[in-house]
């Protein structure tokens, strides 16, 4: 996947985390707890929905890299660069 | 057959937990003992009337487009949409005790103010009591007890202000007697003033048919009429359950809202004494009279009153069958919504004895239930219009009525004193949830089967 539809990948999963978010006015640059409120119950989400979705392993040490869409989307590139998006 | 998980139990922390492990691709089964859902919120059709079981109200209330507080922590856990529970908030409630009422509604500054209007001396007080409150950490789950009356004391000093902050929070979750668990105080000091309440136009078995949908829609498998009469241990692992019919159904976990002492005693009798896993001994009788009108029209609008006819308020299990000095009024009625509910009813809730109605043979029974009927609504006429006359079917269930469908020993209705906070029991793979584990409301009650799910089952350590 290129970083574009990894970005997608992770919209869709917010939008099954929070149905009643408005996502069309996300910063990609701000973090997600700020813009969201999102709390450590939902980053578990993000990364339980990435496992089920897509087999990727996201170890603890590394939950800080998913703090803003940015940082996420670079995160997640070299790691998900094979796989096929579902979105 | 062979699951990931087998929950016992299909009340809200039950499904809320199997819709989790279910969403994350695990094999899970919910038994339920009842034929039918709900546990200690259940639902049921009498005479033509649908009724709530333990349902006054559903706490925690936020409104649409709310993203902090339990509410919206559940819904994003259980993927659900805001409108999926039809919240309506309350019109407004109070506590009433002599000389005294406090009203709240769904706006903590409205409730401050009654405070400072009737308690000016105390204001300082209560405002640093609200700020500890605010600053403690309800998920710290190595957390022992704490007296709740005495972290108050430090901050109020008039006892008939505290004995009023505490009456609802107490009617509404507390497990022990004349005393609260800070932790518990502050999850029920949230819940009920700074969040406030709602109910859905149809009831709490509108949220429970949302979650059966939905745990059934990701491949969960649900059986009522499945009670479960043994756990099957090895040691201190535990590999599966024996139904009532002898059918054994196997399992990498179990997870048990059954209660914590009812759960251990499904292992059998070599489980070593542990005094947290004692039974709860606070059960209620509650009331429901069906009128001909809406409350509203013989003049009573609020939602709920929680009435206490002295300065002390003894929130203990009551010596007479029921304790009628004090108690709650609660009007299905009079919550916000687009249009009237078809049936106007009102429920009177008061403290019980569970073993005087557990004792009682069937006769004595019936004869019993319509004697304290009359007693608690005559105490109540001190609180609320009389609506006798307009009464024009009644139900009324006991400890004995809720042991019988929920199992919960002593017919107790907010578990076991001391809470299993983190799950764990005796057994490596087996947990508790629901009322002994330590959250509680509806809406408690799920992020419970959430957060043990979540803790234990999908990402263990």
């Amino acid at each position: 996947m290129a970083p574009e539809q990894i970005r997608l990948v992770i919209l869709d999963i917010l939008a099954r985390i929070a149905p009643d978010e408005d996502l069309s006015e996300l910063d990609d640059s701000v973090p997600f707890r700020e813009q969201m409120e999102l709390d450590s119950m939902d980053f578990l989400d993000i990364v339980m929905e990435l496992r089920k979705l897509y087999r990727v392993q996201i170890p603890e040490e590394d939950y800080g890299e998913l703090g803003t869409m940015d940082s996420t989307v670079t995160y997640l590139t070299p790691l998900l660069k094979d796989a096929e998006s579902t979105v | 057959m062979s699951y990931d998980s087998i929950i016992i139990g299909a009340g809200l922390s039950g499904l809320a937990a199997g819709i989790r492990l279910a969403y994350f691709g695990k094999s899970v089964c919910i038994l339920e003992k009842h034929t039918t859902i709900g546990g200690l919120n259940s639902f049921y059709r009498l005479r033509g009337r649908n009724h709530d079981v333990g349902l006054h109200a559903i706490t925690n209330y936020s409104p649409p487009g709310g993203k902090r507080g339990p509410l919206n922590k559940i819904l994003r856990q259980l993927r659900f949409q805001w409108e999926d529970f039809d919240l309506s908030p309350q019109c407004g409630s109070s506590v009433v005790f002599p000389g005294h009422t406090l009203r709240f509604n769904n706006q903590f500054d409205y409730f401050e103010a009654q405070i400072a209007e009737q308690f000016p001396q105390q204001m300082d007080g209560f405002r640093r009591l609200v700020s500890e409150i605010d600053t403690h950490n309800i998920g710290d789950l190595g957390q022992t007890w704490i007296s709740a009356r005495e972290r108050m004391a430090a901050h109020i000093s008039d006892p008939l202000l505290i004995n009023m902050l505490l009456c609802p929070l107490m009617f509404y979750g507390s497990p022990t007697e004349h005393d609260m668990d800070f932790n518990q105080f502050v999850i029920m000091f949230r819940s009920i003033y700074q969040e406030g309440f709602a109910r859905p136009y149809k009831g709490v078995r509108l949220i429970l048919k949302n979650l059966v949908r939905k745990f059934k829609s990701l491949g969960g498998e649900l059986k009522l009429r499945a009670g479960v009469k043994e756990l099957i241990t090895d040691g201190n692992h535990v590999s599966g359950v024996m139904l009532d019919d002898g059918q054994i159904l196997e399992a990498k976990n179990v997870l048990s809202s059954a209660g914590s002492a009812e759960t251990l005693q499904m292992c059998g009798t070599e489980v070593p004494h542990d005094d947290r896993f004692t039974p709860g001994e606070i059960s209620f009788v509650e009331t429901i009279s069906v009128l001909d009108q809406q409350p509203k029209e013989f003049g009573h609008d609020e939602t709920i009153v929680f009435y206490n006819d002295s300065e002390d308020f003894s929130y203990e299990q009551s010596k007479e069958p029921c304790d009628i000095r004090s108690g709650i009024i609660c009007s299905p009625n009079n919550f916000e919504y687009e249009q009237p509910l078809e049936d106007a009813s009102i429920r009177i809730t008061a403290l019980a004895n569970p073993q005087y109605w557990m004792n009682l043979s069937e006769e004595k029974y019936i004869a019993e239930k319509k004697y304290w009927y009359e007693q608690i609504l005559e105490s109540s006429m001190r609180f609320i219009p009389d609506f006798r006359p307009h009464v024009i079917d009644v139900d009324t269930f006991t400890p004995r009525t809720i042991k019988k469908f929920t199992g919960h020993i002593n017919g107790c209705v907010y578990g076991a004193p001391q809470k299993i906070l983190d799950g764990t029991t005796p057994f490596n793979n087996l947990f508790l949830c629901g009322t002994d584990q330590g959250f509680l409301g509806i809406i408690g009650s799920m992020l419970s089967g959430i957060s043990i799910a979540n803790l234990h089952l999908l990402n263990p350590k």
